[in-house]
């Protein structure tokens, strides 16, 4: 009754004209988009540019600009925090760094802080659920890095200016690329295995919005395999982690300077009142908002926290009325719906096709305009309906082993194999089907070259910052991200530390928010973060009782 | 494990109290959460199916997606003998599974300094030397939900072959199922990411490209053209992006090698 095998019947027919049209499909691609292709296409079918997803902000610095739904839901909601809970006299954690959050940048931060001289005990990593636990872990197709001689930083810069619809932060794009083949390097030091060739070159494949080669894997588990390196460093350092135990909100002196932060124990509900002299961001995204209700391929605890903490300090966000919808999310079947198929899959060929076994994209459009066609297929009637509603078109994997030779999927896509292996499916054999999923939170916490928040004393890295990517991101350049930034932030809260003087702490800034909401007439009933998301069946909740 | 057996005994307790609605509805089915019934509709996985019946996470769910080994589940199917093992984020529910989440695994890891220690053949027997102790028995490889041959890498281990062993055990997620069932002790996962560190830094060879790329950086090479691109009108940056070449398209061979 639950097993699924394979695909239906009806599919299976339509899987017949993909074969059908291979040869042909293979020999005869789709041309990249034009400028004016692109923008005709994003304003029609892209979530970004579509009415009802989007809104004005009506509170904070940002007030007046527009933010996603599900995010300006959360600024405009009252502070997780009643000052009045929290005994800020007495310090559970006395720190110089405290890092939020530790998935990926926030354990690059860390190792950083320690080599630019701040002692493993003055460090604390705070994080939701596990060490680990996070995006990073699950980025699969690879990271971007310019260091063939046919490529170079400059280019590398073109195209994250260019796939970003040129609304990055110049400067920041910039650290992007050139510090780039650094961060390998320094994978290299560390031991992350990395897919060579035989003379140690490594096996670089296209990225969609990519001019040249650059993306560096590790098998399908190119996130897995840097974020276990990085974080078994930080466990042989012994760098005091708290885990399970997420920031509620941040703490601020009576200087104005963030210093520190509440965080909430989630099995014994205690708080933990923790003083730093810098506090760096690495809460990551919020696909757990399923903004446009969309699924997504994030982990469980991407709620969005960290924007929603900086805004209440003070901070400043940018970017927010953008998502990343990445293209190929599976569709079918339903167990897993939203995970994502990666985009090593079209980067080793494989190209989408609609129902009818015709292709109607260049594989390798930037995300945006890649989920934006796909979507337009499915719109006019050339997708697949899933026995659950679902849409879908196909992606042709087993073009895959036709151009690179038999086993190929096997060793350069073996989380892929295994995945679609539990429901008979075949990717050697069969296509799968994908849709666009929610992905990526593009924007964040503004910072600057340094991590630099306009908070004095709060930094941001990763997936929670914004400016990196502008308005898109592109692939291979989050797991790039986390590394570049996590390690500026480290090195620039160091330093920073040096300096800094911590006043009397406070959660005043909490209730000044709150008096805005009122101020701003904005009657929520919702508290916000929200650290984690709610997936209980509607049956359980609608008769759970508040009473134990 | 006890927590196994402790399922199995509740179960018959279980099924005697049963009756808040004896029938199942069509696509619904009978799944025994730490030994108390619970209905939930079929095709769900594991997670989903916790979900649905009414419990929030905490421990026991990360990544959802099959990556992070947070969700390690023991289950065991109504009059089967056997044990199984998977990830509550991967496998669907099937009718009349008893069902327990780990939620976590104790197990002691090496600590070393990377830059300090040689890939010599007994650098794991050093680190790790229960690996010795291995009787063969295979349940590692058997509780293993990537499929992973397990045992086939401590012995890679024990013979001092670091890159077979790192090769074989690449897609390990961590999860700690073949710790937690190993008679000898042994903490194949650790011992895992300790090889694999060892083939990435000291086995594998160097880029050259990405050497000589990290030496151009350092010599500044790239800031006046990027500053150049930085300082370009909109216009000119534009147009020099639409016009640069790509060189998957150029290939026809978007595979790139």
């Amino acid at each position: 009754m639950s097993e699924i095998e394979g695909y239906p019947d009806y599919m299976l027919e339509s899987i017949k004209k993909v074969e059908k049209n291979r040869d042909y499909n293979m020999k005869h691609p789709v041309k990249p988009m034009g400028m004016k292709d692109r923008e005709k296409i994003l304003a029609k079918y892209h979530p970004d540019y579509m009415k009802g997803t989007r809104r004005e902000l009506k509170v904070g610095i940002n007030k007046g600009e527009i933010f996603y739904n599900g995010i300006a839901d959360l600024l405009e909601a009252r502070t997780i925090l009643d000052p009045k809970d929290v005994d800020l006299t007495k310090i559970d954690y006395d720190v110089d760094v405290l890092i939020v959050g530790g998935g990926g940048a926030g354990s690059v931060a860390a190792l950083f802080a320690n080599e630019s001289g701040i002692a493993i005990n003055k460090i604390l990593i705070v994080t939701k659920l596990r060490h680990g636990d996070a995006n990073s872990m699950m980025a699969q197709g690879g990271i971007q890095a310019a260091d063939r001689p046919e490529d170079n930083p400059a280019l590398h810069y073109l195209d994250i200016y260019g796939g970003g619809h040129f609304t990055n932060k110049p400067e920041l794009a910039r650290a992007l690329a050139l510090d780039a083949p650094g961060i390998i390097s320094w994978h290299e030091k560390l031991g992350v295995m990395y897919d060579r060739y035989e003379d140690g070159e490594f096996q670089e494949l296209s990225g969609g919005g990519t001019c040249r080669n650059r993306m560096h894997s590790c098998k399908d588990y190119s996130g897995m395999e840097i974020m276990r390196v990085i974080r078994d460093k930080a466990r042989n350092l012994e760098i005091p982690t708290l885990e399970f135990a997420p920031i509620a909100e941040l703490i601020m002196d009576d200087k104005g300077q963030v210093a520190g932060a509440v965080a909430f124990n989630l099995e014994t509900y205690e708080y933990y009142v923790i003083r730093s002299k810098a506090t760096i961001l690495a809460t990551g995204g919020s696909g757990r908002l399923h903004l446009s209700n969309y699924p997504t391929t994030n982990h469980y605890g991407a709620t969005g926290d960290g924007i929603v903490m900086a805004y209440h300090a003070g901070a400043n966000l940018c970017d927010l009325d953008t998502i990343q919808i990445h293209p190929t999310g599976d569709a079918f079947p339903e167990p897993i719906v939203g995970i994502l198929s990666t985009e090593k899959i079209r980067g080793l060929g494989a190209i989408p096709l609609n129902k009818n076994g015709d292709p109607f994209v260049f594989p390798l459009e930037p995300r945006d305009v890649e989920s934006a066609s796909l979507i337009r297929e499915c719109k006019d009637g050339r997708g697949i309906v899933t026995p659950t509603g679902m849409f879908g078109v196909w992606l042709d994997t087993p073009m895959i082993e036709i151009i690179h030779g038999k086993g190929t999927i096997e060793t350069k896509l073996a989380g892929e194999v295994r995945k679609f292996k539990r429901f008979g499916i075949d990717i050697t054999e069969h296509p799968i089907l994908v849709y666009p999923t929610l992905h990526y939170q593009n924007g964040g916490v503004e910072i600057n070259e340094k991590c630099e928040t306009r908070i004095p004393g709060l930094f941001a890295a990763g997936e929670v910052s914004g400016g990196v990517h502008g308005k898109n991101r592109l692939m291979g350049n989050s797991l790039l991200d986390f590394n570049v930034f996590g390690r500026r932030a480290g090195i620039f809260a160091a330093k920073y530390v040096k300096k800094a003087k911590i006043g009397k702490l406070t959660l005043k800034h909490l209730d000044k928010y709150n008096k805005l909401l009122e101020k701003a007439a904005i009657k929520s009933e919702k508290t916000a973060p929200i650290l984690l998301p709610e997936y209980r069946g509607e049956m359980a909740i609608s008769r759970s009782l508040d009473i134990f | 494990m006890t927590e196994g057996k402790q399922v199995f005994v509740e179960k018959k307790k279980v099924k005697k109290i049963k009756g808040k609605d004896e029938k199942l509805k069509a696509d619904e089915i009978e799944v025994f959460i730490m030994g108390k019934s619970y209905k939930v509709p079929a095709g769900l996985t594991i997670m989903k199916a916790l979900e649905y019946a009414g419990y929030r996470f905490i421990r026991g769910c990360g990544c959802r997606a099959g990556f992070c080994g947070a969700c390690s589940t023991v289950y065991r199917i109504e009059d089967e003998q056997k044990l199984g093992f998977d990830l509550a984020c991967q496998k669907v529910v099937e009718n009349n599974m008893y069902l327990v989440q780990l939620p976590f695994v104790p197990g002691v890891k090496a600590e070393y300094d990377i830059e300090k220690i040689d890939p010599s053949d007994s650098i794991l027997l050093e680190m790790y030397p229960e690996i010795a102790r291995c009787v063969s028995c295979n349940t590692c490889t058997k509780s293993c939900p990537q499929d992973i041959d397990t045992m086939k890498y401590i012995q890679m281990a024990v013979r001092g072959d670091i890159e077979r062993c790192a090769e074989i055990s690449f897609d390990c997620i961590q999860c700690g199922l073949c710790a937690m069932r190993c008679p000898a002790d042994i903490k194949h996962y650790h011992l895992a990411q300790l090889a694999r560190r060892l083939r990435g830094k000291y086995i594998d060879p160097r880029s050259k490209n990405l050497a000589n790329r990290v030496k151009e950086i350092d010599q500044r090479k790239y800031d006046e053209e990027i500053v150049k691109l930085i300082k370009m009108p909109n216009k000119d940056i534009k147009e020099l992006y639409v016009k640069r070449k790509i060189e998957a398209e150029d290939e026809g061979d978007l595979g790139g090698d």
